[in-house]
Order: structure tokens, then C-alpha cells, then sequence
């Protein structure tokens, strides 16, 4: 089985502050991570490894520091990574940036593709579906769980909003994957020791067969036309006061507004 | 592209098993909005197993037209069989703007069809806007709650956005209204069908949807344990069925309170007639999924809690006592 | 001259404060209430290779280096410092001594072992009457055939009971003083050996502290580590590989518990204002970093130079001293800052300047670090 895992370095949004006078991040000093739900996906990769001695390959689509993420990859256990990073993809929207993915996947082999569920930059969800249909290949995201049958069936866990699927997928197909139901294991240490000494293949655009103009910027039919920190709405009064006097002061609130 | 040849806003009508979902309701209202600021119309995109004669419902609460889509293949959702429908829907009626609720469905189905339409979809909106050049405008969290985004897609059709649920406010029904109903017959290419749905499982606890709630009694560090959890229990049950307890995250991770409960960036949006904050500090994540309640009543030992900056009444003290209190006021 | 870490080393300092923050520190609280080995840690710790940092690959270890192994025993120390001395004894006084004086087959036979954590290392030299003056070994070993019997007992031993290879020291030729000392490898189960009574302690209470008894043990002749005779040269050099495990364990108790102040005084309001926006609190706290950034630094020199072959004796001495005291400076203050709340188990600081006290204490006491820095000064 051979297995591609679509990951992503983020900042590690928990410690993002915003200017609020221009709106933008603050990028200095927040820390880079392997973007969480893909670590997830990795985790799942690495287990069907574990069992059927799967062949793991990582690719993510970034600049060429995100070579760190590959790195942990390789202390994680998988057995080869990609970087696929040129100045064409830059600007690139979900569309694009999944056409770019696609296009490299298309290079490879393999029985599952994995990405993770979203990412905690963007939140979108999107890129994973949008790869499998360039692809040409079933779906099932939000899946917390997967049992391989060895050959070409897998029965996958589907988390929904109030509770969960089990779906049958035959491979090739893809699957996006939720962090908070598959803890990943931590790199090992000889796994750290011997990261550096792999090679990480870097990629671009002459190592993939796409049309330039699905491509970053170009091939992006949406386009952020402002961000903003987002406005707060003006405080209410705060009281100090006793027990007694909160709750008259709730209970008068209460009424003002119709609740009681 | 010729953008004069798509017209209307149409919204994606999610259902589960025959019942329309509350976020395509909401979805109808914030369409008509839009629709009327365009001069354009409210259509529907029906698909299911059995449903076209709710489709008098989708006209009660927005839609001037519903397409129907009623076929077996279409009885579970599955990504494409769902794909195959409403791609042929769109590409036949040529919509402007298509809604689709933020759900695991809407956000399984919309992403997967944008890349068949090669088209622009923004996701997870809370905000949809036309701008004065008639195009739409869809205003988005990113960097985990920490930036708001404005995002559009001027050069394709259609434009696409999913929207988070509890977000849009639904009309009410008007009984009265006419529209049209029309029915389409996708044509289905079998062959594609690669997943299977072998079973789907509903947790029991799962009934309770707090962002259906229109009053949400929600505990944060402060109620600290499960006994403290009772308390606001008890306090919502003096409010009847209309009043959930809901949570912050922080007493999720902690395991006092199910994940289905938890209000925030990573749980759910909420935004009933009242929110009672009960020792919750109130980090960013969590103002972004209740700020826009109507009316929030923070309560905290800690008078410096970013709670405060969004509460309409902010009271310094301890939960312990005035939660009790105030039950016992509410039942006289 | 470069002051950073390399990336392989700035990889594992991120792993290690995962580890640390997501499987150690949510357990700190509990064993040291209960004063319970952390068993459960020490094999999650093994599956990921932890217990064997800077062993060759050859004898089953993760090949790193002891700048890595530096930095895992300050992040577990953050934020638990019994789980930080458990790795700390484990590889620099159980597994150290023989991966650098054992024989090829002894280091087959224990390293990969240990190593993997299967097997937890240990080490007794202290004896009742043999504290900082380490030579006055009143226990003893008589060759007989093919076995040595070992008679006396060892006190204060780190990891004991859970251990399963011990190193241990015993006078083979009393006439000859610390000459006459020798080292041995003695595995839990050999005949004649037994553990001791429990201590009770005043921090690094989870850690296994327990007394060893030799009652004509039997050890087997092929257990004697480097030559008879050499034992005294093995445990101090034994002792200069332990004390930068030490000096990372109170590193790591320093930067906890300036961690746990920095939030704490930000959140924590007083006259109005933060407690971290008063200039006493500033110009404290500005200095006790100072003294953490030091204590790193010669930390990581001392570890550079056992890495590179450089003798490197007195400069264990001096991070060991320095970080230490740093330790104990940086926890009784505090715990001072956070006031009575401090002073209170609610909040972690009590515990850590608990913990801090041993580190100027155990693998040589301040007052032995300056002597064998004033050894080599005045030499």
C-alpha cells in the first residue's frame, strides 16, 4: 500500500496577535507547526504503515522553510518528502493551491491520499475535496478512523455533528482527516537524530504537468480584498456589588429585555 | 466569462434523513436579503429521497422557486451522488450566488463542487454582504478567530460561500407566500460511486443542540467542577425546554462537559436571546462563537475578565453564590 | 564559536516540551502528593527512545548527543522534577559508567537494554558513612572463584526498586584506600542483594530514593567494571556526566518556575495594576533570567565539551553550582511572588522550590562543585 499525506506548516494560531491598528498579523515570534489535522492524517498514514507496512510520502506546499515540517515528518517515521515550493504557487487560493498538489500527487503512487480535515490558518476544509476532484477520486472527510482490509476496501469512521458515519471506500480515494480523534505519536529520538541526514525533495513547477494559469495568484478566482482585526462591541456596565444586588440587577436586565 | 448569464441566489437545502436542516432556513433568509439588493430571486436546490412536498416550505420561508431534486440515489448523503446532482443543477440554471450550510455536509459537498465548476467558495462565512457593484461580498474568521477576512471571487460564477450555522437569521414562516416549484432529474453516472454508507450512528446526547438554544446558561473555569455544572443545570431548568447549558472549552478538555457543548472557535456558534457567561474569562476563541448573542450577562471573580468587553451586564462576583440566588428568585 | 542549537537539537527541544507539557506535567501534581514513581511516564518515555538519548546506535540507543540529552532533562524538569532526575540517573550514572568503561561484551549485554528502557540504570556509591567523602567505602567485595560477594549497604539511591541494573562501588583492597575501590554491574534478582527502606523527602518525592543491601551478594566475576582498583576513578568520572544531568534538572526547576511567576504576575492584580508592571518585580525578575540564561549556557558548554572529547570536570562542577543555586534563587522568589497563594498547593512553585533544594545537594553538594573548581584553580 502506498499512501501520499498532504501537510501544511501554519503558525500556531493559539499565539497570533493582531495589530489592531492595520489589521494584519503580527508574525514575529509566533511559532511554525505542522498544521494540526494533517499531523492527524500522518498519524493514521503511519498506523496502516505499522500494520501493513505501508510506504509513507509526505508533500506540502509551501516556502522552502517548510522544510521543517517535513523533518518531523521524517522523525515521525514516513519514508519520503516532498517540498514543493515555487514562486508560481504564491498567492494561490484553496482552488490553486489544490490544483498544484493534484498535479505533484499525479507524479506519484498511491492506494490513499491524506490531508488533514482543515487548517487552523485558514479553517477552510476545502483544499482536501478539491484535491480528490482534480484527482478523480473518492472522498470522506472528517474521518476519525479507518480499518484497511488488506486489500482494497476501507472502512472508515466519519465524525457528523451528532455522532457518526461508517463508510466503505475502495482505493484509490482520499480521505481528510480530524486531529482531535487520532493522537499522533511524537518523533522518536533516533528518528530527530537521522531527519537531517534524509533527503527532502524539492519540487517546482518543472516537476509537475499543469496549466500555468490554474496556478498561485492567476489561477485563484477569489481574492481577500481587506482583512481586519475584529471589532469588539461596546462593553456594558460591570458592577462590584453583593450577591443580592447581582441578581436584582440581572433579574432587572431580565425584564428589560423581555426574557422574563 | 459572461457574468449577465448567471442570475440568483441559490441556496444549497440541506436535510437529513427528510428533515430540512436549520441552517438551510437561515440560508433562505440571508438569500432573500441579498436577492432583494440584487432584483434577483430566492431558488432552492432540493435535493433528496421523498421530499419534494416540503418544498412548500422552502417558499414559506424565502424561496421564490425550488428545484427538486427527488431521487433514491439521493436518500443518504454521500459526496457523489450529491456532487452529481447539483452540479448538473448548476451548470443548467446558471445561479449567481449558491449558499450552502457550514456542516459536515455542506462542507464535504460545496468545496468538492467548486472544484468541478472550477469556481472561487469561501468557507465558514458569517457575514454576506453585496457590494455596490452587485457583486458579493463574504466576510470570514481566519487565524483561529483572530482576523476577520472579506473575500470575493469577481471573475467567476458562481459565487460560492458555505455559512456557518446559527449565524443568519431565518423569516418567519409566512403561509401565505407563492412560488414555484420545479423539477429536475439528474442524470447519474453510476460508475463513480465508490463509498458506501454501511451505517450511521446518532449519539443520544447529541439532542441537545445548544445552538438551537434560545437561552444558553454557559460555565467556564470558574463553576470548576461537575457540581458547579448542576448548578447552572438547575438554573436552566427554571427557563424549561427554550434553556441549555453550554460550555467553554476550557471545562471541555477537562472532560466535565461533552464536547457537543462547547461554544467557541472550535465548538459551536451560538447566538440566543440570552447568554449567561458563568466564570467563563472569555479568550478570544470563545467570543467568537457567542458574541453575537442578543443579550450576554457575564458573571466572574475577575472584574479585569475580557468577558467583560462584550457583555451587556457584567457582574464581579462568585458563580457559586449568585447562580443559586438568582434560581431561586427566577422560581418565585 | 556558535550559541545555537543545530536543528537536529532545536527538533528535539520542540518534541521534549510537547512530551514534557502533555504527559509529564499533568502527572507532577499527583506524585508528589502520593510519592509515587512515575512508572507510566518512564514508558512512554522508553517508546519514543528517551531512555537511551546519547547511547550509539550500535548498542540500541538513539545515537544523539548530550547537549539533546541536556535539554530532555531540563524539559521534563520544567515541568516535573522527579521525572527529570529518573532519566538523569538512569543515563548518566546507570548507563554512563559502563558505556565508558564496560567491555564489549558488558555494554551488548546491559546497553541495548537500558537503553530502550526495558531496563532502568542506577548507581550506588553513597554510603552512610561515605557522603562527600566518597573514599571512606565500607562496603566490600571478595573474589571467590569465579564470583565476587559483596557485603554492605548504599544509601539515597535515585531509581532504586525500580532499577534494574545497578553500578555499584565496594572496597576490593581496604590497605589501598580509594585505590582499593571497585566497580561493579549488579543486576535486581542476583543472590544476596536486596533494596532497603523507602525515604521520605522533603521534594522529588515521586523519585524512588531507597537504600541498597549487599548480603554476600553474588555478583559474577564478569560484572566487574574497568579494573579492580579503578572504581574510585569511575565514580568521579561518573559524577562529572551526572552533575550537567543535574545542573539541566535544576535548569529546568528555574525556568518553571520563572514560567509559572512571568504568568502569574501578569494575570494577578494588585493597586490596580498587574504585579508585573512594578519595577521591583521588573528588575527581580530581569536578574533571575539573567541567571537562567547563564546557567544554560554553561550547561551546554559543559555538555559541548564531553560531546567533543574536551575534558570538561570543572566545568560540570561550575553549571552544576551555578544552576543549582539558580534554582533555589528562582523558586524561593517565587513563591514569593505569588504571595500566599504561593506558599499554597494550588499553585506549582511550592513544589519546585522543594524540588530546587536537592540539586545543591545530591551528585556532589555545592560545597564539593566549588571544591573541585578551586582544585583546578589552584592546582
Amino acid at each position: 500500500m502506498k499512501i501520499v499525506v498532504c501537510i501544511k506548516q501554519v503558525p500556531d494560531t493559539t499565539e497570533v496577535k493582531i495589530n489592531p491598528v492595520t489589521g494584519t498579523i503580527i508574525r514575529e515570534g509566533i511559532p511554525s507547526i505542522m498544521n494540526p489535522d494533517d499531523k492527524g492524517g500522518l498519524e493514521l498514514a503511519l498506523r496502516l504503515k505499522d500494520e501493513f507496512d505501508a510506504h509513507v510520502t509526505v508533500i506540502t506546499m509551501g516556502p522552502p522553510q517548510a522544510d521543517a515540517i517535513l523533518r518531523e515528518a521524517y522523525a515521525m517515521g514516513v519514508d519520503r518528502a516532498i517540498l514543493l515550493t515555487d514562486r508560481a504557487f504564491a498567492g494561490a487560493d484553496t482552488l490553486a493551491t489544490s490544483h498544484a498538489l493534484a498535479a505533484a500527487i499525479k507524479n506519484l503512487d498511491y492506494d490513499l491520499v491524506i490531508t488533514g480535515r482543515q487548517a487552523i490558518d485558514g479553517d477552510t476544509a476545502q483544499v482536501g475535496p478539491q484535491i480528490a476532484e482534480h484527482l478523480d477520486l473518492p472522498q470522506v472527510s472528517y474521518v476519525a478512523d479507518a480499518k484497511y482490509d488488506g486489500k482494497e476496501t476501507i472502512r472508515v469512521k466519519k465524525e457528523t455533528e451528532d455522532g457518526y458515519q461508517i463508510l466503505e471506500a475502495t482505493t484509490p480515494c482520499v480521505f481528510t482527516v480530524l486531529a482531535s480523534a487520532i493522537k499522533p505519536r511524537y518523533m522518536s529520538v533516533r528518528g530527530i537524530v537521522e531527519a537531517f541526514d534524509k533527503e527532502v525533495e524539492t519540487w517546482t513547477v518543472q516537476n509537475i504537468t499543469i496549466e500555468p494559469e490554474k496556478l498561485g495568484g492567476k489561477g485563484s478566482p477569489t481574492r481577500v480584498k481587506k482583512s481586519f482585526a475584529k471589532e469588539l462591541k461596546q462593553p456594558g456596565a460591570v458592577y462590584e456589588v453583593t450577591p443580592e444586588e447581582s441578581v436584582d440587577l440581572i433579574i432587572a436586565k431580565l425584564k428589560e429585555k423581555f426574557i422574563i | 466569462m459572461d457574468k449577465s448569464a448567471y442570475k440568483n441566489v441559490y441556496v444549497f437545502i440541506e436535510q437529513r434523513g427528510g428533515v430540512i436542516q436549520p441552517v438551510a432556513l437561515e440560508l433562505l433568509g440571508k438569500a432573500s436579503e441579498l436577492a432583494a439588493t440584487l432584483g434577483e430571486k430566492v431558488v432552492a436546490l432540493f435535493p433528496g429521497n421523498n421530499i419534494a412536498s416540503q418544498a412548500q416550505t422552502l417558499i414559506e420561508y424565502g424561496a421564490d422557486q425550488v428545484v427538486v431534486m427527488d431521487c433514491p440515489e439521493l436518500n443518504d448523503y454521500l459526496t457523489e451522488q450529491y456532487a452529481q446532482a447539483m452540479y448538473q443543477a448548476i451548470m443548467k440554471f446558471q445561479p449567481s450566488i449558491v449558499l450552502f450550510g457550514a456542516t459536515t455536509i455542506g462542507r464535504d459537498l460545496a468545496p468538492r463542487l467548486s472544484a468541478r465548476l472550477e469556481t472561487g467558495l469561501t468557507a465558514d462565512c458569517t457575514k454576506l454582504e453585496i457590494s455596490e457593484d452587485g457583486q458579493l461580498m463574504m466576510t470570514r474568521p481566519a487565524f483561529g478567530g483572530n482576523l476577520m477576512a472579506t473575500i470575493m471571487c469577481t471573475e467567476h460564477r458562481p459565487q460560492m460561500s458555505t455559512v456557518r450555522p446559527g449565524v443568519m437569521r431565518r423569516l418567519s414562516a409566512d403561509k401565505s407566500r407563492k412560488g414555484e416549484v420545479i423539477t429536475f432529474q439528474p442524470e447519474f453516472n453510476t460508475a463513480k460511486f465508490r463509498v458506501k454508507l454501511v451505517e450511521t450512528v446518532k449519539n443520544d446526547k447529541g439532542k441537545i443542540d445548544i445552538t438551537e438554544a434560545k437561552i444558553l446558561v454557559s460555565g467556564g473555569r470558574g463553576v470548576g467542577n461537575k457540581e458547579g455544572f448542576d448548578k447552572l443545570q438547575a438554573l436552566a431548568d427554571v427557563f424549561g425546554d427554550k434553556a441549555v447549558v453550554s460550555s467553554s472549552r476550557a471545562m471541555v478538555d477537562a472532560g466535565i462537559m461533552e464536547a457537543d457543548r462547547q461554544v467557541g472557535q472550535t465548538g459551536k456558534t451560538v447566538r440566543p436571546d440570552l447568554y449567561l457567561a458563568c466564570g467563563i474569562s472569555g479568550a478570544i476563541q470563545h467570543l467568537a462563537g457567542m458574541e453575537e448573542s442578543d443579550l450576554i450577562i457575564a458573571i466572574n471573580k475577575d472584574k479585569f475578565a475580557p468577558i467583560f468587553n462584550v457583555a451587556d451586564l457584567g457582574i464581579v462576583g462568585d458563580v457559586h453564590k449568585i447562580i443559586p440566588m438568582l434560581t431561586e428568585r427566577l422560581k418565585k | 564559536m556558535n550559541f545555537n542549537l543545530t536543528k537536529k537539537q532545536e527538533l528535539f527541544r520542540q518534541m521534549i516540551r510537547e512530551f514534557a507539557e502533555k504527559e509529564v506535567k499533568p502527572l507532577a501534581v499527583e506524585i508528589d502528593e502520593q510519592e509515587r514513581f512515575p512508572m507510566e511516564t518512564i514508558e512512554k518515555m522508553a517508546k519514543i527512545g528517551l531512555m537511551g538519548i546519547p547511547v550509539p546506535t550500535q548498542y540500541g540507543g538513539a545515537g544523539g548527543d548530550h547537549i539533546m540529552y541536556t535539554i530532555a532533562v531540563e524539559e521534563l524538569s520544567r515541568c516535573c522534577a522527579t521525572t527529570g532526575v529518573a532519566l538523569s540517573a538512569h543515563t548518566s550514572l546507570g548507563m554512563g559508567p559502563i558505556l565508558e568503561n564496560g567491555t564489549e561484551e558488558q555494554k551488548m549485554k546491559y546497553l541495548p537494554k537500558m537503553a530502550s528502557g526495558e531496563w532502568i540504570g542506577a548507581f550506588g556509591l553513597t554510603e552512610p558513612n561515605a557522603g562527600t567523602d566518597a573514599a571512606m567505602q565500607q562496603t566490600t567485595a571478595v573474589l571467590e572463584g569465579d564470583h565476587y560477594v559483596l557485603n554492605g549497604s548504599k544509601i539515597f539511591i535515585t531509581n532504586a526498586g525500580y532499577a534494574h541494573v545497578y553500578v555499584v562501588f565496594a572496597m576490593t583492597d581496604k590497605s589501598k584506600g580509594n585505590k582499593g575501590i571497585s566497580a561493579f554491574i549488579v543486576e535486581q534478582g542476583m543472590p544476596g542483594f536486596s533494596i532497603g527502606k523507602k525515604e521520605k523527602k522533603l521534594g522529588i518525592r515521586g523519585s524512588a530514593t531507597c537504600e541498597l543491601i549487599f548480603e554476600n551478594c553474588i555478583v559474577p566475576k564478569e560484572n566487574l567494571l574497568g579494573a579492580e582498583g579503578k572504581g574510585f576513578a569511575i565514580a568521579m568520572k561518573t559524577l562529572d556526566g551526572g552533575r550537567i544531568g543535574i545542573a539541566s534538572q535544576a535548569l529546568g526547576i528555574a525556568q518553571g518556575a520563572m514560567d509559572e511567576t512571568v504568568k502569574y504576575t501578569k494575570e494577578r492584580k494588585q493597586f490596580g495594576r498587574s504585579i508585573a508592571q512594578f519595577q521591583n518585580t521588573q528588575f527581580q525578575m530581569a536578574d533571575l533570567e539573567t541567571r537562567i540564561q547563564a546557567a544554560r549556557l554553561l550547561v551546554r558548554s559543559a555538555a559541548f565539551k564531553k560531546d567533543n572529547g574536551i575534558p570538561y570536570s570543572a566545568d560540570a562542577a561550575m553549571c552544576k553550582l551555578f544552576a543549582a543555586e539558580t534554582a533555589m534563587e528562582m523558586t524561593t522568589k517565587a513563591v514569593q511572588f505569588h504571595g500566599g497563594y504561593g506558599y499554597t498547593r494550588e499553585y506549582p512553585v511550592e513544589r519546585m522550590m522543594r524540588d530546587a533544594k536537592i540539586t545543591e545537594i545530591y551528585e556532589g553538594t555545592s560545597e564539593v562543585q566549588r571544591m573541585v573548581i578551586a582544585a583546578k584553580l589552584f592546582k
